[in-house]
């Protein structure tokens, strides 16, 4: 059973979203994380890139697959969690310690879209 | 197989060396600023080393010429002995690309022999023997996909329909190629859903890229509805062909309908994987392609030419009368390996395959993985199958047996397969701690890929 | 039926097969298979041939083939191949293995790939890499398509007309496909300061089509500094004593394994190289061997970085490729660990004398004019006074490959270690000859 924390937002594609004010903290669910096995890679975007909600910014990979990271919300990068270049494995070990990315969101009205703990419980539930 | 520890540059000691080369007068510059500061790491090895080191090297791998090698959508078929050589004539080997038409008579009349053989095989026109594997045929065939298209002024077809069944290399060729990828399901039988597929068709589509049979084994037994759809939206069709064993010498893919194809000829045609390479993607075309078939120069010169000797020199020992039985004997092999396993392995698709099926792993794994079958096989003195593709089932394992292997050796093989489902439910240790007769067991792939080391350092 | 010696089935072994299938016959296991689809006509194909028919066969095709003695290079060198790695590679373990995918029962091919990595690394100085790919100029290709993968938002790569022409039309014709502006020209600087904000990457040659040892001093800097990627397209053997991609600031080295003992082979296979710094590392294209250990710590070998893979990333992946060129890459290998750094500096030294001696006494004819000028190791143009093409084929009914007319109406020859003097004076006789 994966871990799933209140407070938090999610996507049908895994990620959590952590509002901040006008910014959206974005990582990978435990639920993903337990998925892909052993993280050997995190594949992130540049800051200052935009992004829109739904596209893909970025990618997490274990040995034997990659999982795109989509954005949740649309915005500008504002900052990378660089530790995961050297350790990756810090998603394996806390999911929700570990956010991949900062969004200076153009729209806050997405995160309307996105699921709270107990609809997500029920999606991988 | 015995483990071996040594790279050479570990045997290097300053001032040995394995080269005869007669003296030099020094006249050359050694120093300025178009010259290197210092020399290059190589190690300094005597010839006697190196011969010893290699050999040592090659008792850790298993070849086809080891021992069974059920590798799925690989088709590792016997690599016939003549082949090599032929393949080694000097009389061949000594020719220089560029050298002028006169003098390479012979070499040319290969390209045209081998032409002429593989277009009467396939029913295509002519092909183009400028590729050096499969997935670089496929490149090039959807070049001339994206050139038919161009010629007739038709600019709107950016996408290209792709199975979720397909090899993985499709949508990447097709997008390395520039196109758009649009997947179509499969449907409960394994097979491209024709019903899924029609709206996906219109003015926006180049083409579909299809393996027949398909990753699964199966037979697109609906390719004559799928070809005159694509057809009818102005789209053309692509074969891959990495799963055309099974048609070799019963089904032309000209007959199917398809406008493009390539042929594998270290699969289909017997030459060796080399592990790895090199290989042989040469594309054929249908009348309607022809035109462009010279125009995408995909590689230096005329492609991997001893590659094509190879390949030529496979299909004269087969002959028209031999050929008839290559895919028939391929797919007998497969259908004989599944019918004797199925109450072991769960088989997802029960009807007749051709030369590969797939199982979705054990029917009673008790907490084993495929991937502790396939290591498990390994300890028996087997290759294991291609596992955890197709992406369809969880725990895919894809078995390919070849018509070059005896009713004997399947039977072997059967057993070992039978043994480790019964391993798996008494003692499921044997097969998670698999292998243990191999040179080194299970590697720390994590550790392989968080912290890459990639080239030797003392 | 008759036998057939690699079909292992009797008739009975059929008889039985079908049996446990429950089908009748061979033909049923295609049952699926629309009737009108199978084949029912005689394939067009000899009638099959015993193995010594075969062999007369490729001999008589081989006997049409007139065996010059080779002077020209142009992306394909005649050089010495030393007589154990033939019987190297031959070794079934080898020849008759497929992709390393097993690797407990695959650590000769992982070990060997491992070494060609570092002995790429350190012929061109970068740091790491790939597994090697079809050939120098697909090699080129996916350098292109690095550089535009690497730096984003960007589409242009500008190539320089001194490469070999194929290594050109290999990368213009992945770019035509792909979308990539390139921009070939004589002028690389020029170039990089005119498309700067789209400038992607830059290829240019190590040595150039004519044979001579390119200075890019400042150039590196200049890229970097319009935000591109800079790439050198080097030949391996002449890396053993000229200035290394690393030492003039490229970022990606590539380049063609064939100068290092693979016969000429008619074109194929031969084996491209590719290898970067480290920061573009998980951007190459291709399959990667790396070291790790097992439960016991025993060392070993996987293929690693498999992430950025076809099979796994599919239409994202860095590239289509999914093998490499693995038995030419060991015959390299086997050739430079039996060189060495002394036996390969000594093959560019003869080359060096040779070449340098045949342009001479070239000259001395009064037949050709020189052109352009710098250093050479192996190859070189002279402009001849006489139709260049008439030149070639009077010197190869002569017996030589020699004088291969270029785009720009020069000659091009090429010495090796393997001619000598005397052949090198026999040559000159001939071309005095077919000039009058």
């Amino acid at each position: 059973m994966s871990k799933i924390v209140d407070g938090l937002l999610y996507s049908e594609s895994h990620e959590w979203v952590k509002v901040d004010g006008n910014v959206a903290i974005v990582g990978v669910s435990d639920y993903a994380q337990a998925e892909l096995g052993d993280i050997t890679y995190v594949d992130m975007p540049d800051v200052d890139d935009e992004v829109k909600a739904g596209d893909d910014f970025g990618a997490v990979e274990s040995v034997k697959t990659s999982s795109e990271i989509v954005a949740p919300v649309s915005g500008k990068i504002i900052a990378c969690n660089t530790e995961l270049e050297d350790r990756p494995e810090l998603i394996n070990e806390d999911a929700y310690a570990a956010w991949i990315v900062k969004i200076e969101m153009s729209d806050s009205s997405e995160l309307d879209s996105l699921l709270n703990a107990s609809a997500y419980t029920k999606l991988v539930g | 197989m015995r483990y071996y520890d040594k790279l050479i540059f570990e045997l290097s000691r300053p001032g040995r060396s394995g080269f005869s080369l007669p003296e030099a007068e020094g006249g050359m510059p050694r120093e300025g600023r178009l010259w290197r500061s210092a020399p290059a790491g190589l190690p300094e090895v005597s010839e006697p080393d190196v011969v010893r080191h290699y050999t040592n090297l090659s008792q850790m791998n298993f070849g086809v010429d080891t021992g069974f090698y059920p590798l799925g959508s690989c088709t590792m078929k016997y690599n016939p002995k003549i082949n090599e050589e032929i393949a080694s004539m000097p009389g061949f080997t000594g020719q220089h690309p560029l050298q002028p038409e006169e003098s390479v008579r012979g070499t040319k009349a290969v390209y045209e022999e081998l032409d002429r053989a593989l277009a009467a095989i396939t029913g295509m026109k002519h092909f183009t023997f400028r590729p050096c594997a499969g997935a670089h045929g496929e490149l090039t065939g959807l070049m001339l996909m994206k050139e038919y298209h161009l010629g007739r002024g038709d600019l709107a077809r950016t996408k290209v329909i792709v199975p979720d069944s397909a090899h993985g290399t499709n949508p990447a060729s097709a997008a390395c190629c520039g196109y758009e990828i649009v997947v179509v399901k499969s449907n409960s039988d394994g097979l491209v859903d024709v019903e899924a597929l029609k709206p996906l068709l219109g003015p926006d589509i180049a083409g579909i890229m299809l393996t027949n049979p398909n990753t699964l084994g199966l037979f697109e037994k609906d390719i004559r509805e799928i070809a005159a759809l694509v057809h009818d939206c102005g789209g053309l069709l692509y074969y891959d062909g990495a799963n055309m064993n099974p048609l070799l010498g019963v089904v032309r893919p000209g007959d199917m309908g398809f406008d493009i194809l390539h042929l594998n000829l270290h699969k289909t045609f017997s030459t060796p994987h080399g592990g790895g390479g090199p290989g042989s993607g040469p594309v054929g075309v249908s009348e309607r392609v022809l035109p462009y078939l010279d125009v995408p120069r995909v590689s230096g010169f005329n492609g991997n030419f001893t590659v094509m000797l190879r390949a030529l020199a496979y299909i004269l020992m087969l002959g028209r009368e031999n050929i008839r039985m290559a895919g028939r004997l391929a797919t007998l092999n497969a259908n004989y390996v599944k019918e004797s396993l199925k109450d072991c392995y769960k088989l997802p698709v029960p009807s007749v395959c051709k030369h590969e099926f797939v199982f979705d792993g054990l029917l009673e794994p008790n907490g084993t993985t495929t991937l502790d079958v396939a290591k498990r096989l390994l300890d028996y003195g087997f290759h294991a199958p291609t596992i955890y593709f197709p992406l369809l089932f969880h725990q895919a394992i894809m078995i390919e047996p070849t018509e070059t292997e005896s009713p004997e050796t399947l039977d072997a093989f059967i057993d070992v397969m039978r043994k480790i489902a019964v391993e798996a439910r008494t003692n499921p240790e044997l097969l998670h701690s698999a292998p243990r007769t191999a040179p080194i067991g299970r590697p720390d792939e994590t550790k392989a890929a968080r912290q890459p080391i990639l080239k030797y350092e003392a | 039926m008759g036998t057939f010696c690699y079909f292992p089935h009797t008739g009975e072994d059929i008889r039985r097969m079908l049996d446990r299938i429950g089908v009748g016959s061979l033909d049923d296991l295609y049952a699926d298979v629309p009737a009108d689809f199978i084949y029912k006509g005689d394939y067009d194909l000899p009638s099959a041939m015993s193995e010594q028919q075969v062999r007369e066969h490729f001999a008589k095709l081989a006997a049409e083939n007139v065996r010059l003695k080779v002077f020209v290079g142009q992306g394909a060198y005649d050089h010495c191949t030393p007589a154990a790695i033939p019987y190297i590679t031959s070794r079934s373990e080898f020849l008759t293995a497929y992709t390393p995918y097993q690797c407990e029962i695959s650590q000769g091919t992982l070990r060997y790939i491992f070494e060609w990595q570092t002995m790429i690394c350190r012929l061109t100085g970068m740091d790491c890499s790939n597994a090697s790919m079809y050939d120098g100029p697909t090699a080129a290709a996916e350098a292109m398509r690095m550089c535009v993968a690497s730096v984003k938002k960007r589409n242009s790569v500008v190539v320089s007309s001194g490469l070999l022409p194929n290594v050109r039309a290999t990368i213009l014709t992945y770019a035509k496909y792909e979308g990539v502006n390139v921009v070939v020209t004589s002028d690389v600087r020029a170039k990089v300061q005119e498309l700067s904000s789209d400038l992607a990457g830059v290829i240019v040659p190590s040595i150039d089509r004519r044979g001579y040892i390119c200075d890019h001093e400042g150039l590196a800097e200049l890229v970097h500094a319009n935000g591109g990627l800079l790439v050198e397209y080097c030949d391996p053997s002449a890396l053993a004593v000229v200035k290394t991609p690393a030492e003039w600031g490229a970022d990606i080295a590539v380049g063609d394994g064939q100068p290092l003992g693979i016969p000429l082979n008619f074109g194929g296979p031969y084996v491209g190289f590719l290898a970067c710094r480290k920061d573009y590392m998980r951007k190459m294209p291709g399959r990667i061997v790396g070291q790790t250990e097992d439960a016991e710590g025993r060392r070993c070998f996987v293929l690693t970085l498999q992430a950025r893979e076809q099979h796994i990333r599919r239409e994202k992946a860095t590239s289509n490729i999914c093998s490499n060129q693995s038995l030419m890459a060991l015959w390299c290998t086997v050739y430079l660990s039996l060189m060495g750094p002394e036996g390969l500096r000594r093959v560019n030294e003869l080359c060096w004398e040779r070449s340098h001696y045949l342009r001479d006494e070239l000259l001395k004819t009064g037949l050709f004019e020189p052109v352009g000028e710098g250093e050479f190791i192996k190859e070189f143009v002279l402009k001849p006074h006489c139709p260049a093409d008439r030149l070639m084929h009077a010197l190869a009914a002569a017996g030589y490959f020699a004088a291969l007319p270029d785009e720009d109406g020069n000659v091009c020859f090429c010495v090796t270690e393997k001619h000598g003097r005397e052949e090198m004076d026999a040559l000159v006789k001939c071309v005095k000859e077919a000039a009058l």
